[in-house]
């Protein structure tokens, strides 16, 4: 449904994206996933239209908007801070969408009012209509901004670090509920997060983003399981990086076993429980560099300062060019 | 609220010695007149054209401030340019620069052979000496309240309501006519006050451009101080005293359209 063809951006002299080929399907949650200056905001607001590429192209179903500007698109978009209208009530904020249409196109009066309390009865905001934004908390908030957007019946929903602004317990809820509804409206949508954890829960795929390139494009799935390059692994997840021989050995800590001869040695540091696991942090003899290796909570942690043997059950290992090798544990 | 009888108390003792008692004077001293005496001096036809000409020329100096001050205040926010410290140094120019001075350059680019008025003067358009050059002189001494007023707000507002409105499909014009301008509005109307009443009591760059002939370009307060001058401090008292109320009825009336705008807004 949407595409993008060879998307290249410019800053100045910050080159923010470099040739970007992306295909989302109709009905998919993406996540864009990055640390920050990866150019995934760049490239959300391209494919919104709220920024022109310097070359390359954007379809909708076929169709090249490149050329089109925002207000033609008709994408709904969710800004990080909300953007909310602060000067109109919550059912102003809604409505806005539909009345600054013209001519035939713009319902009457009370068709966008009962448009608004819809909206409003969908976000889990009804009654609150009267209420101005800054009368509201930030779980409100966004999803006044969600309501808004959604009201112009967009198919194709962005949202720029939609759960940024709020605290653990509101984002974790508001996630869930974001997912059912992007199912329930039957939405093509897009979202922005540099939260591994936030796209590997909500998205069908994602796009993992560095300086300016896709490093890989998966399910959450294939892209934890098996991260095609250095920094997806090492961004997506937690992962023990150990250069041995020009090559670098990938390993996660719960991928980590003790052994009782034959492994490679760490002195103990620090042992803490994290959540179901105990957490090892130790330093690893030969290269006196920290490894993080996940124990089970049922087994006895060792103490600290003592030396234990580990031995990686699953690696990757990577070549000094970021191709994978295919080996052997040792 | 803790703290607020002792800083109430020092508010109004501190307003009241610097603002209250100096026009409670006035007052007073205008109370020592007899009626047909302030009549005849505060509300003669020379005062009265005098009123008429400082309230409409600070008016309309005020209104083309609010639009002009509004560009340069969004130019100010909006991009980045070289050289925008000393724009924004520029601004704040004639709140330093004695009104005097500004008074004489505007008299000397605007008048008949002026760098400017040479040019005006052929197509029949005369600034210096008329109640034109006395707006001039207004705008220029009030530019700087209304961008220092909307500024902020304006940097405040951000640029993601815009780009908001945008993808709900308003237009350029649709985004500044219910977006921009009722959240930047009340920061305007302040901006607006300030500019009319520093146009209103405003004397020495205006007494050089607009030639002083009574009843056509003599503004108040240059009329009370003809008064002080041949010692008709009566006469000056009852003039003073007629400004002041016009004044602080109109500053209470924008007050009070700001106060609804704000409850609006639910701030």
């Amino acid at each position: 449904m949407i595409r993008c063809n060879a998307i290249t951006k410019r800053f100045g002299s910050f080159a923010a994206l470099h040739g970007i080929d992306l295909h989302v399907r109709q009905g998919e949650f993406i996540a864009l996933l990055g640390p920050s200056g990866s150019g995934k905001t760049t490239l959300l607001r391209i494919i919104a239209g709220l920024e022109f590429q310097d070359s390359g192209q954007v379809l909708f179903a076929d169709e090249d908007v490149s050329k089109r500007n925002v207000a033609d698109r008709h994408v709904g978009f969710v800004f990080q801070n909300y953007a909310l209208f602060r000067h109109m009530n919550v059912a102003h904020n809604v409505a806005f969408g539909l009345s600054v249409r013209k001519g035939r196109d713009k319902p009457s009066r009370a068709a966008i009012n009962e448009r608004a309390e819809e909206l409003l009865r969908l976000v889990q905001l009804e009654g609150l209509g009267a209420r101005y934004p800054s009368q509201l908390s930030g779980g409100q908030r966004q999803r006044v901004a969600l309501a808004r957007a959604l009201a112009i019946e967009p198919k194709l929903l962005l949202l720029d670090e939609p759960f940024g602004a709020l605290d653990a317990k509101v984002r974790k809820d508001l996630r869930r509920w974001l997912r059912d509804l992007h199912k329930a409206m039957g939405l093509t949508s897009i979202f922005v997060t540099h939260d591994q954890e936030e796209a590997l829960e909500l998205a069908d795929r994602v796009v993992v983003m560095n300086e300016g390139r896709i490093e890989q494009i998966g399910t959450p799935e294939e892209i934890y399981m098996n991260p095609a390059t250095p920094f997806v692994s090492h961004f997506v997840g937690e992962t023990n990086r150990v250069g041995q021989g020009g090559e670098e050995l990938h390993f996660r800590p719960h991928d980590t076993a003790l052994v009782s001869q034959g492994g490679e040695a760490v002195l103990v540091d620090n042992v803490f429980r994290k959540g179901g696991v105990w957490r090892i942090e130790g330093i690893l003899q030969t290269q006196q560099i920290l490894v993080e290796i996940d124990l089970d909570a049922a087994s006895t942690p060792p103490s600290l300062g003592e030396i234990i043997q580990i031995r990686p059950r699953q690696f990757r290992s990577f070549n000094q060019a970021g191709a994978q090798i295919k080996g052997e544990p040792q | 609220m803790p703290g607020f009888g002792l800083t109430f108390g020092f508010t109004l003792s501190w307003l009241g010695l610097i603002v209250l008692i100096p026009l409670a004077t006035i007052l007073l001293k205008a109370a020592g007149m007899g009626w047909q005496e302030f009549v005849a001096v505060g509300l003669s036809p020379r005062a009265i054209a005098s009123y008429r000409l400082s309230f409409g020329t600070a008016a309309a100096a005020g209104l083309v401030n609010a639009v002009l001050g509004l560009l340069v205040a969004w130019v100010l926010v909006r991009y980045r340019f070289p050289g925008k410290r000393v724009v924004s140094a520029l601004v704040d120019l004639p709140f330093a620069l004695p009104t005097a001075v500004a008074g004489i350059a505007l008299t000397a680019l605007y008048a008949p052979n002026g760098w400017i008025g040479q040019f005006l003067e052929p197509i029949g358009i005369k600034v210096a000496f008329t109640p034109i050059g006395i707006i001039i002189a207004l705008i220029f001494v009030g530019l700087p309240f209304v961008v220092r007023s909307v500024e902020p707000v304006l940097a405040d507002l951000g640029r993601d309501v815009e780009e908001a409105a945008a993808t709900l499909g308003a237009s350029r014009f649709q985004t500044f006519n219910r977006v921009i301008m009722p959240a930047i509005g009340p920061a305007l109307l302040t901006g607006f006050a300030l500019a009319f009443a520093r146009g209103v009591g405003e004397y020495g760059s205006v007494i050089f451009i607009s030639g002083n002939m009574p009843g056509r370009t003599e503004i108040a307060p240059l009329l009370i101080v003809t008064q002080l001058e041949q010692y008709d401090f009566n006469g000056a008292t009852a003039i003073a005293v007629v400004m002041m109320l016009v004044s602080f009825t109109i500053l209470l009336l924008i007050n009070g359209i700001q106060a609804a705008s704000r409850r609006r807004m639910g701030i």
